[in-house]
C-alpha cells in the first residue's frame, strides 16, 4: 500500500496532542471536537479508499468565528490542517495527516438565501451540490454542474475540486457558476469576494481559489448562479462498430457548431458492465456506445437530433434510438451513471482514472491505450465525457493478487502521461490531491510549479493547509522567494525599440 | 530617457522583464495602448509594447479552441474566428469610442487583462471564463506556462484564469489558449417600450428567469439616445437557430403580456443594437466621467434612482440591470457617494471608466479593497512581481 510518501509528521505536534486538543475544545466545545480512535475512523479516508491515516483531531466547527479562531490557533501553534466536505474525493484531497486537524465543515449545512429574482443562491459549503437544485427546483431552476457524486458531495468540496459532470460542455464548470465566496485565512482573517453582482473586483481571487483543493483558505460561504430548468431533454443512443469512429462522429457534431448538453461515449466493457448491471437497453453488438443530449426548447431539440442523427449515420453509426419518454431518457443515464459501480461488479477492484485530452486525439489515444493494456497485463474499461474530451478509464486488478495495485497504478501513470504527451491535461474534474500530485512535473516545468506555489505562499506562507497535497515537492517559501538576477545586465540589444 | 521596449517573441519579452527586474526599473506594460486612459497611469520610465508578439499559434474549429499571441489585434481574432462561423462568446467591446483612442486598436491581451465582456457576458460568461490556458512571464523574469488547451482541466491552481483582469502587474502574458464558439445562426431582439426602470427591471428578471434563454438585456431610458429618442426602450436579446428563436419570442409575449408595446428588431439590426451598446456609442464624444458599476441585477434601478436624487446623470443598464454605465455631470469627484450608494444596495463595485488625467489621479478608480483584501492581494503581487516592476500602481497604489 501507500506507495505516495506524505510529509513527516512533526514530533512536537504529536506529543502536544491532548493539550492540541483541550485548547480545541475550548474554541468549539461539545461534540465538535473528536478524538476518540473509533469515532475518528469514519474520517480516515476519501473516496480514494487505498489510503488511509487517522488524523490529529477531528475538529467540526459550527460558526464562522469558530473556524477563525481554529485556524487562528493552529497558525500561532504551527498544527496542520486538513479541510472535509462529504469526503467524496477521488484523489484523496481530503486525506488526513497524523500530525493533522481534519476540519469538518459538514455542520455548515444550511442555505442561507434563495434569490431568484437575481438568480443567485446563498448558501453554507457542507450543503450538497443536488441540495441546491432540491432547494430552486419547485421554481423550475437548478444549479448545473453535476458531478455524479452530487447526491452527496459537499458545494464546498466542489470549490475545492472545480467540479464539472456530464453538462460542463454546455453550462461550464464550478469555476463558470460560482458569484462569491466568503473564505478564512489560515491566519483567522476573514475575507468576502464577490457576491449577487458579476464579476469580482481586482484579482480574480474567485478563479484562484475554484480547484485550490483546500490548499489556500477555508470556505465558510458561497454564492453560486442558478440556472432555470431548459423546457424538454431528449437523448439519443447511437451505437458504432469502433471507437474510432465515434470519436469522429463527436468531433464532426461539434465542428457542425452543436453544443448538446452532454456527451458521453463508452466502449465495449463499459456497455457490457452498465448493461448486465441496470439494463438499460444498450446495444450489445457495438464497440462503442454514445449518449447525446440535447436540450432546450422542443423545437429546437427535435431539430437538432435530426442534424446529430444524420452525423452519426454518416460517420457509419450501426444503432441509433432517440428516447421516447423521460423515462426512458433517465434509463440511458442510469447505466451511464451506474457505470463505475458496474465494472466494479466485474472486477474486485478498479482504479479510476480522470484525463483529459483535445478531441481530436481520441482515437490515437484509445488505441494506445489497448496496448497500455496489453502490456501491464490489466483490462481497462473506458467510461468518458467525449464532448470535453475529460476520459476516465477504469482499470481493473484484484488487491489480493500481490503486485497487482502497484501495477495498475503504474498503467493508470502511464496513461496520464499519454494524455499530457496529446496535448492534455493530468485531471479534468478529479483534482491532483496525493493521486497525481507525483505526476505534476509531466506537465508542468519547474519553473511553472514555482508559480503555483507562489499562489500558495501568498495565502499560506506557512504551509499549514493541506499539505502534501498537490505539490510534489514542498519549497519553502522564503527559498522560493530568491531570485537570480544578472545586476546591470542589459537588455537584449537586438530587441526592437519603439 | 526612457525606453520603449518592443520584443517580437517571448525570449526577447522574458530579456527585457529580466533586466528590469536586476534594475529595479519600473515598466508600463500595453499591449499596443488603446486602454491607456482607462485606469490608473504607470509612473515609469520605459514602456514594454506586447503588440510585436502576434500571431496564431493553433486553430482548430472543431476542438473550439483558439491559441494565440497575446499581442495579437482583437480584430484579427475576430475576422479568423468569423472565418470558420465562430466567435468569441463575451463579445468583448472596442472602447476606443469612449476613451478617445483610434478604433480597433486592441490586442486579445489587454481584453484579458481587464476582463473585458460585452452584453452577451450575461448569458455567455466573462472572457476570463473562456480562458483555458496561458504563457507568461512573471515579474521575476520567469516564463511560465498555466492551464492547457482542454476545457476540463483542474491540474493545479487556475492561474490562467486568475490572472485575467489583474491588468498587466503580476505577469505579462505571451499567449492563451481560449475556448470559442459557434455563431448564433439568427438572432433578433425582443423590445418593450416606455417601461419606468423599475418596470424594466422586473421585465429582464422574469425573462432570465424563464426558458427562454435570453441572452442579452438592457434597458435605455427615455432621451438616452437615438434608439430611445420617443420611449425608453428595454431589449432582450434571442439567438439560436430560428424556429428555435420563434418559439422563445412567443415565451417572451406571453410572459410580458403586461406590456403591451411590444416592437422586434431583427438580424443585421440587432447586430449593430447590440454592438452599439457594447462598445457604449451612446455615451462617445464626450470627456464627462464614465462609471461602471457592477451590483445585483435586481438592485440597478434602485442605485440608478438615488443616483438620480443627487447627480445630473445620464445612464443605461446592462445584463438585466447587474451592470450599470453612469456618466456623471459636473466635477465631482463622485467616487464617495457613488459607492456608498452601492454598498447601501447590495454591494458590488465602481469603476472608473473615462475620466481626466486629474480625475484618475485623484479617485479610487477601482473599488478600493477591505484591509484584509488588500493585503492578500499585496501578498500574491509581491509573489510575483517582488520589485514592483510591472505597471506598479495600474490599479491601486502599492500594487
Amino acid at each position: 500500500m501507500a506507495a505516495i510518501a506524505m510529509p513527516k509528521p512533526s514530533q512536537e505536534t504529536l506529543r502536544k496532542r491532548s493539550k492540541i486538543v483541550a485548547d480545541l475544545q475550548k474554541i468549539v466545545r461539545g461534540e465538535g471536537v473528536i478524538c476518540d480512535e473509533i469515532e475518528m475512523r469514519p474520517y480516515e479516508t476519501d473516496a480514494l479508499t487505498a489510503y488511509r491515516q487517522l488524523p490529529l483531531v477531528v475538529v467540526l466547527p459550527e460558526t464562522v468565528d469558530q473556524v477563525s479562531r481554529v485556524l487562528k490557533y493552529c497558525y500561532d501553534n504551527d498544527v496542520k490542517v486538513v479541510p472535509r466536505g462529504a469526503g467524496t474525493s477521488l484523489s484523496g484531497g481530503a486525506l488526513p495527516l497524523e500530525d493533522g486537524v481534519l476540519l469538518s465543515m459538514m455542520k455548515f449545512n444550511r442555505i442561507l438565501e434563495i434569490d431568484l429574482e437575481n438568480r443567485a443562491v446563498v448558501t453554507q459549503p457542507g450543503v450538497t451540490n443536488l441540495g441546491i437544485t432540491t432547494a430552486v427546483q419547485q421554481d423550475g431552476f437548478y444549479y448545473a454542474p453535476d458531478p455524479s457524486s452530487q447526491i452527496a458531495c459537499s458545494i464546498g468540496g466542489n470549490i475545492a475540486e472545480n467540479s464539472g459532470g456530464v453538462h460542463s460542455l454546455k453550462y461550464g464548470l464550478t469555476t463558470n457558476n460560482l458569484l462569491g465566496l466568503e473564505i478564512v485565512l489560515i491566519t483567522g482573517e476573514v475575507i468576502r469576494l464577490g457576491g449577487k453582482h458579476l464579476d469580482s473586483e481586482a484579482y480574480d481571487l474567485l478563479a484562484l481559489l475554484t480547484g485550490s483543493e483546500g490548499l489556500l483558505a477555508i470556505v465558510t460561504e458561497v454564492t453560486v448562479r442558478v440556472l432555470q430548468k431548459p423546457e424538454t431533454a431528449r437523448a439519443a443512443l447511437i451505437g458504432f462498430p469502433s471507437s474510432e469512429e465515434a470519436g469522429k462522429c463527436v468531433a464532426e457534431i461539434i465542428g457542425a457548431g452543436i453544443i448538446p448538453g452532454g456527451m458521453e461515449l463508452m466502449d465495449k466493457l463499459a456497455i457490457d458492465a452498465a448493461e448486465d448491471f441496470v439494463h438499460a437497453g444498450y446495444p450489445l453488438d457495438v464497440d462503442a456506445l454514445m449518449i447525446v443530449e440535447l436540450d432546450g426548447p422542443e423545437a429546437e431539440v427535435d431539430d437538432l437530433l435530426k442534424r446529430v442523427s444524420a452525423i452519426a449515420e454518416k460517420n457509419g453509426s450501426s444503432y441509433l434510438h432517440v428516447s421516447q419518454s423521460e423515462e426512458e431518457r433517465n434509463t440511458f443515464w442510469a447505466g451511464r451513471k451506474a457505470a463505475f459501480p458496474a465494472v466494479g461488479r466485474i472486477s474486485p477492484d478498479y482504479l479510476c482514472m480522470d484525463g483529459t485530452i483535445p478531441r481530436a486525439a481520441l482515437p490515437q489515444v484509445l488505441q494506445e491505450m489497448q496496448e497500455l493494456s496489453e502490456k501491464h497485463g490489466l483490462r481497462v474499461a473506458n467510461v468518458f465525457h467525449a464532448g470535453d474530451g475529460n476520459l476516465h478509464p477504469l482499470i481493473l486488478y484484484d488487491a489480493n493478487i500481490p503486485g497487482e495495485l502497484a501495477a495498475a497504478e503504474a498503467f493508470g501513470a502511464d496513461i496520464l502521461r499519454l494524455c499530457v504527451k496529446v496535448g492534455g491535461v493530468l485531471t479534468g474534474e478529479h483534482g491532483v490531491g496525493i493521486e497525481k500530485r507525483d505526476l505534476m512535473p509531466e506537465m508542468y516545468s519547474e519553473d511553472d510549479l514555482k508559480q503555483q506555489q507562489r499562489v500558495k505562499c501568498a495565502f499560506d506562507e506557512k504551509q499549514l493547509l493541506n499539505p502534501g497535497k498537490m505539490f510534489p515537492v514542498l519549497h519553502r517559501c522564503a527559498e522560493l522567494g530568491f531570485m537570480h538576477v544578472h545586476q546591470g545586465q542589459l537588455p537584449f540589444p537586438d530587441i526592437p525599440r519603439f | 530617457m526612457g525606453e520603449g521596449f518592443h520584443p517580437t517573441t517571448a525570449e526577447e519579452l522574458e530579456a527585457v522583464v529580466k533586466w528590469a527586474a536586476a534594475e529595479r526599473t519600473p515598466l508600463e506594460v500595453i499591449g499596443s495602448g488603446s486602454k491607456r486612459n482607462w485606469g490608473r497611469a504607470v509612473q515609469s520610465a520605459h514602456t514594454l509594447r506586447v503588440d510585436g508578439i502576434a500571431g496564431v499559434i493553433d486553430y482548430e474549429p472543431a476542438e473550439l479552441v483558439l491559441t494565440v499571441k497575446a499581442g495579437t489585434s482583437l480584430t484579427d481574432v475576430q475576422t479568423l474566428l468569423k472565418e470558420h462561423n465562430q466567435e468569441l462568446p463575451f463579445e468583448p467591446a472596442d472602447l476606443s469610442a469612449v476613451l478617445g483612442v483610434p478604433v480597433q486598436a486592441g490586442t486579445i491581451g489587454g481584453v484579458l487583462a481587464t476582463n473585458l465582456s460585452g452584453p452577451r457576458r450575461l448569458k455567455a460568461g466573462a472572457a476570463r471564463d473562456h480562458v483555458l490556458g496561458l504563457e507568461a512571464v512573471s515579474g521575476r523574469g520567469e516564463i511560465f506556462k498555466a492551464g492547457g488547451r482542454v476545457v476540463k482541466n483542474v491540474t493545479g491552481y487556475d492561474l490562467s484564469r486568475g490572472f485575467c483582469s489583474s491588468w498587466g502587474t503580476l505577469a505579462v502574458a505571451t499567449s492563451f489558449s481560449i475556448k470559442v464558439l459557434p455563431r448564433a445562426a439568427k438572432e433578433c431582439t425582443f423590445v418593450l417600450l416606455g417601461l419606468t426602470s423599475q418596470e424594466a427591471s422586473s421585465a429582464m428578471s422574469e425573462a432570465m428567469g424563464s426558458s427562454a434563454e435570453v441572452s442579452s438585456a438592457a434597458h435605455l431610458p427615455k432621451g438616452f439616445c437615438p434608439l430611445s429618442q420617443e420611449h425608453s426602450i428595454t431589449l432582450l436579446r434571442l439567438e439560436g437557430i430560428p424556429v428555435s428563436i420563434e418559439y422563445r419570442l412567443d415565451k417572451l409575449r406571453s410572459i410580458l403580456k403586461r406590456f403591451p408595446s411590444q416592437e422586434l428588431i431583427e438580424g443585421q439590426a440587432s447586430r449593430k443594437t447590440w454592438g452599439d451598446l457594447r462598445d457604449l456609442i451612446p455615451f462617445a464624444g464626450s470627456d464627462k466621467p464614465l462609471w461602471k458599476l457592477s451590483v445585483s441585477p435586481t438592485a440597478g434601478q434602485q442605485v440608478i434612482a438615488e443616483l438620480e436624487k443627487r447627480f445630473a446623470i445620464r445612464w443605461m443598464m446592462d445584463w438585466a440591470g447587474g451592470l450599470v454605465w453612469v456618466e456623471m455631470e459636473g466635477e465631482g469627484p463622485h467616487d464617495v457617494p457613488l459607492r456608498r450608494i452601492i454598498t447601501e444596495n447590495g454591494g458590488g463595485h465602481a469603476t472608473l471608466l473615462r475620466g481626466s488625467v486629474e480625475l484618475r489621479a485623484s479617485v479610487d478608480v477601482f473599488q478600493p479593497q477591505a484591509e484584509t483584501l488588500m493585503g492578500l492581494s499585496k501578498r500574491l503581487k509581491a509573489q510575483f512581481d517582488p520589485h514592483g516592476i510591472l505597471n506598479p500602481g495600474r490599479m491601486y497604489a502599492g500594487i
